[in-house]
């Protein structure tokens, strides 16, 4: 007897996305879907998708969502929490809109401890705009604004956001995954779904940075691109478990 | 149950929205208007469905004021100029999104850090919607006392009804002001009608989305028409304005706010000596209330504008009159306070220079 | 492969398919190739190469790595 054994999630819509092919945000909003899913929170969660490639995030994941200006995801999720706060609520933010323009936003959202889950997709690049140099762009990597290659006494480090806000005494859950292989994709959607379970606890701020590939961007095949971002991007940035006060055993049975 | 309480007027706007069922406010602090904010503190605490948030940024606090209302509540922030200035991207959000909020701009003396006095420099911020974008927001002018409590309700009412942000222009010297005035009775949230657009999680319907960004030119040109559309609407219902001693003017000055409490103290003084002098107050900046100005103008020849600015409002004067009328002006700008005698002085020698006096 | 292995097969949406190739590169048995047409937005989407093409049995043991990471969610994955 034939069993369908991998079919599209209840909470993604039936739709093709505008991403560029081996683009990571396409698999992020499917596990997002998954978790949402998987965890029956699906008539009870709100997103908030951001400026760039994922705004049109509403387009794909089938729950409520609010759109936020550029950078300002935590502060409006903060705002859909405090008047809701039975319900789940996630900001959907890139590597700029998060590190960069929106870093106050987040530092603080953090720091209050906000019963909020952040989707930090960190693809190295500002990718909607053409591939500038983001806070997360690793040391040497080209981009439209760093021709030569990042330098860091002269464009800044790579931004670590994540241990950033490990230090916020309001964060309970940061790991940092990838999607960027089989493996590292189920381990995404395990930390996605423990990040959300800290919100359903009410422990507090949850955060998981993805490392994503942008193959149009960094100019590589999406096979290239994923493996670049294995072998390379990993270096400034290791897949861990960040901080974890859930008191709930890790994706390693730590 | 109507009260009649001795209340500063930062304090009557906040315990006023908190009446008409404000249950989030989030802001930051910035002089002249920290007590309004400190209100909203211990208010909100002593409310069980409150919430109060001092924000990070004003930044960080408008868009916390986007998030609540996506999410249904009557939301508000409160700042003052500076501060207004870096609210404005999110207020373009809130009118393009079209959410309702209230935003009180308490004005101090500009342009840059300025000062903290009071002034209108903000005039032209406020009604000419201020943020990026082809919109506008509802501009309200209390004139004091019973007016900062009348129009904050007013405010939240109009804010819902026409899914807008909703600004209040004050200055420090309203918001410091004691005087009696009799509080609304309160409303409850829960009563108030329901908000069928608002983002609540997708339970029994299909999941909606609250969006600004519309890449289809067409839609994106459509959209701005009806909020174009919803803009005339509002330009129909609801300008207001006060019209005082305009019957028999020869003369009348248009002042807003705290200028033209000034100017009701100068027409007193001239009256007393025989001019023939009024005054036009506008109570909603945007829509401003061009037809009953317009109508003045049957019976009033000579205008003079008085504000605590350069001259911002006088172009709104000279855009109803259309021609109707001699527009003058007297203002004066960065947070300095005119004496009802120095307007008094004004008027007068203007009602010569312009031979009002030999008119029968 | 011993005859004791699951039997697996895969569709795939042409349509939705954006010829990223992820599925090839990470499918344990060789059971996925490119089309030789174009879809709709110009990519030559993969296909299950259900044994017809190999001239041998499908090799496929719907384990799913292929759905794991394809990013437009093209595949579906069917197992005995």
């Amino acid at each position: 007897m034939e069993k369908k054994v991998f079919e599209r999630p209840r909470y993604l819509k039936k739709a093709s996305t505008h991403y560029c092919p081996g683009c990571g945000h396409s698999i992020l909003h499917r596990l997002v879907a998954e978790v949402i899913e998987e965890l029956g929170i699906g008539e009870r969660t709100i997103g908030v998708p951001p400026a760039g490639c994922a705004v049109l995030a509403y387009d794909y994941i089938d729950v409520d969502m609010g759109e936020a200006p550029h950078g300002r995801g935590a502060a409006l999720a903060t705002g859909i929490k405090r008047v809701l706060p039975d319900r789940i609520v996630f900001s959907y933010q890139g590597d700029g809109d998060i590190a960069a323009i929106g870093t106050a936003e987040t530092i603080h959202a953090a720091n209050r401890g906000e019963r909020i889950t952040v989707i930090f997709v960190n693809n190295g690049c500002y990718g909607m705009t053409g591939g500038q140099m983001a806070p997360t762009t690793v040391t040497g990597q080209l981009s439209t604004t760093t021709p030569g290659g990042r330098v860091p006494l002269r464009d800044g480090y790579p931004v670590d956001l994540s241990e950033m806000l490990a230090v916020a005494k309001g964060t309970v859950y940061i790991e940092r995954t990838s999607v960027t292989s089989p493996k590292n994709i189920l381990r995404t959607k395990r930390a996605i779904t423990k990040a959300f379970r800290t919100q359903i606890d009410g422990l507090g701020f949850s955060l998981v940075e993805v490392l994503s590939p942008c193959p149009t961007n960094w100019k590589l095949s999406p096979v290239e691109a994923a493996r670049w971002a294995e072998e390379t991007m990993t270096k400034t940035y290791p897949l861990k478990v960040i901080k974890d006060l859930t008191g709930t055993p890790g994706q390693d049975g730590n | 149950m109507n009260e009649k309480v001795l209340m500063r007027g930062s304090h009557v706007i906040a315990e006023s929205a908190i009446r008409a069922g404000c249950r989030f406010y989030a802001g930051y602090p910035i002089t002249p208007q920290n007590e309004f904010t400190e209100y909203m503190a211990s208010a909100m605490a002593g409310l069980e469905d409150g919430t109060f948030i001092q924000a990070e940024s004003e930044i960080a606090a408008i868009n916390m004021v986007i998030g609540a209302s996506m999410a249904g509540a009557r939301a508000m922030t409160s700042s003052s100029s500076p501060g207004i200035s870096l609210k404005q991207e999110g207020i373009s959000f809130l009118a393009a999104q079209e959410l309702p909020a209230v935003i009180v701009n308490t004005m101090r003396g500009g342009p840059g850090m300025g000062n903290i006095a009071p002034s209108q420099g903000d005039y032209f911020q406020a009604t000419r919607g201020g943020g990026h974008g082809d919109y506008r927001t509802i501009v309200l002018a209390p004139g004091g006392g019973q007016e900062l409590a009348d129009l904050t309700g007013k405010a939240f009412d109009y804010a819902d009804r026409y899914r807008t942000p909703v600004v209040i222009l004050a200055d420090g010297m309203m918001g410091q002001m004691m005087e009696p005035v009799v509080l609304h009775k309160a409303v409850d949230p829960a009563e108030l009608p329901p908000k069928p657009w608002r983002l609540s999680g997708a339970a029994g319907r299909p999941s909606r989305y609250i969006r600004s960004l519309l890449l289809d030119i067409a839609q994106e040109e459509e959209r701005n028409w009806k909020l174009a559309r919803k803009y005339d609407n509002i330009t129909r219902e609801i300008p207001r304005a006060e019209s005082y001693l305009t019957e028999d003017a020869r003369l009348v000055v248009v002042a807003c706010g705290t200028a033209a409490r000034i100017a009701k103290g100068a027409i007193k003084r001239v009256r007393e000596i025989g001019l023939k002098v009024g005054l036009f107050r506008p109570i909603t900046l945007w829509p401003y209330p061009k037809r009953a100005l317009c109508e003045l103008s049957r019976s009033v020849r000579e205008y003079l504008v008085f504000e605590m600015n350069t001259g911002q409002m006088v172009e709104d004067v000279k855009l109803s009159l259309e021609g109707r009328g001699n527009v003058h002006f007297y203002g004066r700008p960065g947070g300095s306070v005119a004496t009802p005698d120095e307007i008094a002085k004004v008027v007068n020698s203007l009602y010569h220079r312009q031979r009002l006096e030999e008119e029968s | 492969m011993t005859k004791k292995a699951k039997k697996g097969r895969i569709t795939v949406d042409r349509e939705f398919c954006k010829g990223c190739y992820l599925c090839i590169s990470v499918c344990p048995t060789g059971s996925i190739g490119i089309s030789g047409t174009l879809n709709q937005k110009g990519y030559y989407p993969v296909e299950f190469l259900d044994g017809k093409n190999q001239g041998e049995e499908s090799r496929c043991t719907g384990c799913t790595t292929c759905a794991i990471v394809c990013p437009d969610v093209a595949i579906e994955v069917y197992r005995e």
